[in-house]
């Protein structure tokens, strides 16, 4: 386990309507599960884009499992689709146009049209019997309850074999009982697939229940090594 | 009245092609103004809605300077290409494009405004190049705004009057559309004509009107 599988350094200042926050994001960890553990309006989220590539930084490094992503020096700079990174965002995003089925086999197709409402494909039928969403599986994501969602975008995230996995408080949105059950669910999984995992969360419980090892994120910057977690477990 | 059915057919064929042109740049177009941030942005946006609140013998007189046989754009056709625009149908067609282009790229970039970029985020982490995230994502959650303003942009290109006229001028069968020959046909004193051309020109508005009412951007789209 010595091997540092997430290796961030990152840079970014963001002008929003006259006020500036300056992002300055360091930490390297060999936890295969890694939670970012700060206060809304730290930065968390705009932390996970850059890792995923979907926001620009200044300046910094990325590397994930061994793989450069992003390093400014060397003009390393991979867009969002060579990352291979599984992001569930907070609010899910599934597509609303699409059934489950097909926003699960979404990566499974790479042209200019979406998958078919009869898609058929060992790997998306595998994750939809892991999930257990054969009975909604022809629904669209308004159709189906918050939980289902979260399993949803779990499995068209991981239909492509990523090489981590990114998530955004993927339980806010739920109530405690499911939150609760979820949080195993997912605890297992990760076990299982031996996917290095990264979450990001405001919920003590979260930290821990989920966590190897806590970054603390304040005000754009962290505040809290992984190598003292122990504070972290305190609260 | 078979002039009146000629007409009809002109002013079919130039609404067309001015809305099939009005699809291309105005999706085009409103998608990088909804997605894009650059400097003059506002600006720019300002100069593509011009078209619907300038005079339309305004915009006709500044496209004659600019596709004329002197302007700059017209001569370059006519003696590289042997294109003269002024006086044909397809001047019609560039003509009545103008007037209704702000109706299609302002619904359109509404709609697309509309769409989560999130959404646009979560095809790129799937591995989706930019190209079909548009084809798969942007276009078909934007698509019932889009489809309001060809259908509104299609009706204006119906009635366009004024830059056709300054453009293409009035010539039976090649460039005279039903509103101009409602003109013609008053002025000339034929009233039948005119009553039967008046009556073909708003059962015509209408359709596309109820159409376009049924189409106007709601909630998310559910397609199958």
């Amino acid at each position: 386990m010595a091997a540092v599988i997430w290796d961030v350094d990152l840079k970014r200042v963001l002008v929003h309507e006259g006020s500036r926050f300056e992002l300055g994001v360091r930490f390297a960890s060999d936890a295969s599960r890694l939670v970012l553990y700060g206060p809304s309006g730290a930065g968390k989220t705009q932390t996970l884009k850059m890792i995923a590539g979907i926001a620009r930084p200044d300046s910094g490094r990325v590397a994930v499992a061994g793989r450069t992503l992003f390093d400014s020096k060397a003009g390393i700079r991979l867009s969002p689709q060579d990352r291979r990174l599984a992001c569930v965002f907070q609010d899910y995003a599934l597509f609303p146009h699409l059934s489950v089925r097909q926003n699960i086999a979404f990566a499974r197709r790479s042209g200019w049209l979406n998958p078919s409402p009869q898609v058929h494909d060992a790997q998306v039928d595998r994750w939809i019997a892991a999930f257990h969403l054969e009975s909604v599986a022809g629904h669209l994501p308004h159709q189906i309850s918050g939980g289902q969602r979260q399993r949803t975008a779990l499995a068209r995230a991981l239909v492509n074999e990523p090489t981590a996995l990114l998530l955004d408080e993927p339980f806010a949105a739920l109530d405690n009982a499911l939150r609760q059950r979820l949080r195993g669910e997912l605890k297992d999984l990760q076990a299982q697939l031996r996917l290095p995992m990264l979450l990001i969360t405001h919920d003590d419980d979260d930290v821990r229940l989920l966590a190897d090892q806590v970054v603390t994120l304040q005000a754009g910057h962290v505040v809290e090594a992984p190598a003292n977690q122990e504070a972290a477990f305190v609260g | 009245m078979e002039g009146a059915w000629v007409a009809l057919a002109l002013t079919l064929k130039v609404a067309f092609w001015a809305t099939a042109l009005n699809l291309l740049f105005g999706v085009g177009i409103g998608y990088a103004m909804a997605r894009w941030r650059f400097a003059g942005r506002e600006v720019l946006d300002a100069v593509f809605t011009l078209p619907m609140v300038m005079p339309p013998t305004v915009l006709g007189y500044y496209l004659l300077v600019l596709i004329g046989t002197h302007g700059p754009l017209g001569a370059w056709l006519l003696k590289h290409a042997g294109i003269r625009l002024i006086f044909t149908w397809q001047g019609a067609v560039i003509a009545a494009m103008v007037v209704s282009f702000p109706l299609v790229f302002k619904g359109a970039r509404a709609a697309f405004e509309t769409v989560d970029a999130q959404l646009e985020n979560a095809a790129r982490t799937l591995g989706i190049h930019e190209i079909a995230v548009f084809f798969r994502v942007s276009l078909p959650l934007a698509w019932r705004g889009i489809l309001a303003g060809l259908l509104l942009s299609f009706a204006r290109a119906l009635g366009e009057f004024g830059a056709t006229l300054m453009v293409a001028g009035s010539i039976p069968g090649r460039t005279q559309t039903l509103s101009i020959a409602v003109y013609e046909a008053v002025q000339a004193g034929q009233d039948d004509v005119a009553n039967f051309l008046v009556a073909l020109t708003s059962i015509t508005c209408i359709a596309v009107l109820l159409a376009a009412g049924r189409l106007v951007p709601g909630r998310v789209a559910p397609r199958d």
